[in-house]
């Protein structure tokens, strides 16, 4: 197989779904029932990341008090509810992974 | 202050983590790549023009595994489809920019630089000087996505279980403190809900298709649950 063949190739399907909707923003229009839908996408995607980054480890689901992945991510969660802050929630959820890591 | 220079930093600032998180699995791309002899100018080519985590894993594993050409190009679409939502979630402030510039961010659209452009968006909707700290973020993702990939290719299996080390958690948390704040009616609840129990439960579908297929149940909740838009 011609490598820079398969590089040019995977690079346009890559490049092509992330610019395809910017390229036609203003020239073409979703339904409303679309439109709507478009304002979950941050919420649904990057749960969907979080929780397989989180819940999932090994290739198996993880909900014990040994993955500490899960138990950073569950006081990032509380601390993002009450201070809503991005910076405390990182601060957060590092320090207990880092602690837990350390202590055991 | 909404100088260029600012929102560039500003950008690259709040990747950071989330640059950290991707580190190793740069590292681990690039060793990986050597040990399969693709060679430093291939190795560096493919994090440099193709600039997509996971397809790139997924290619060096079909390339072991003999796959034929076609084969790796449509998995990696497959895998890339989830990044087309993102496109579409930020075609409201595209259409203001120049087309070129579109052309030029899209390439960028990873999903560590659309979390923090969402979460800015989320907090400062009106804020302008959007397209300078995307790039920002872009600029710092990519320049680290190539010199994790040399440190790799170069060190080689010299970072014993580098990728063991959980830096991913950064992004777990970084993501988290993003989406919590964008959690305001019922319906986003429902739809994170619904993402974080199906992707948990499709986590071994092949090609990343569980992010993809939890992605759109979720979109599909919030739309069922939320108001229609009034004009």
């Amino acid at each position: 197989m011609n490598i820079w063949l398969l590089i040019t190739l995977m690079a346009l399907v890559t490049y092509l779904p992330r610019y395809l909707p910017m390229g036609f923003a203003g020239k073409a229009h979703f339904p409303a029932l679309i439109e709507r839908g478009l304002d979950f996408v941050p919420i649904a995607a990057l749960t969907a990341i979080i929780a397989q980054a989180s819940l999932v480890r090994g290739g198996m689901v993880d909900i014990s008090l040994g993955n500490y992945h899960a138990i950073a991510a569950l006081v990032a969660f509380l601390v993002a509810l009450l201070t809503r802050h991005l910076f405390m929630t990182i601060a957060a959820g590092l320090t207990c992974f880092g602690l837990l890591q350390w202590f055991t | 202050m909404h100088t260029p220079t600012r929102q560039l930093w500003l950008g690259a600032l709040e990747t950071l983590p989330l640059v950290v998180a991707a580190f190793p699995f740069g590292i681990v791309f690039g060793a990986m790549a050597q040990s399969m002899q693709l060679g430093l100018a291939a190795t560096l080519g493919m994090s440099a023009i193709v600039f997509a985590g996971a397809s790139q894993f997924i290619a060096l594993t079909l390339l072991a595994s003999a796959a034929m050409l076609p084969v790796i190009v449509a998995t990696v679409f497959v895998v890339n489809l989830r990044q087309m939502l993102y496109s579409a979630n930020l075609m409201h402030h595209a259409g203001a920019w120049p087309q070129w510039q579109r052309a030029i961010l899209a390439f960028f659209l990873t999903d560590e630089t659309f979390a923090v452009v969402s979460d800015r968006l989320n907090r400062l909707p009106d804020e302008p000087g959007l397209r300078w700290y995307y790039l920002g973020s872009a600029l710092f993702m990519y320049s680290f996505w190539q010199l994790s990939t040399i440190v790799g290719f170069t060190l080689g299996g010299q970072i014993p279980g580098l990728a063991d080390w959980g830096l991913d958690v950064a992004m777990v948390v970084a993501f988290i403190g993003i989406v919590v704040p964008a959690l305001k009616q019922r319906a986003d609840w429902a739809c994170a809900a619904v993402a974080l129990v199906s992707a948990t439960l499709s986590h071994d579908w092949p090609y990343q298709t569980g992010l993809l297929f939890s992605s759109l149940l979720a979109v599909a909740t919030g739309i069922a649950l939320s108001k229609p838009k009034s004009l």
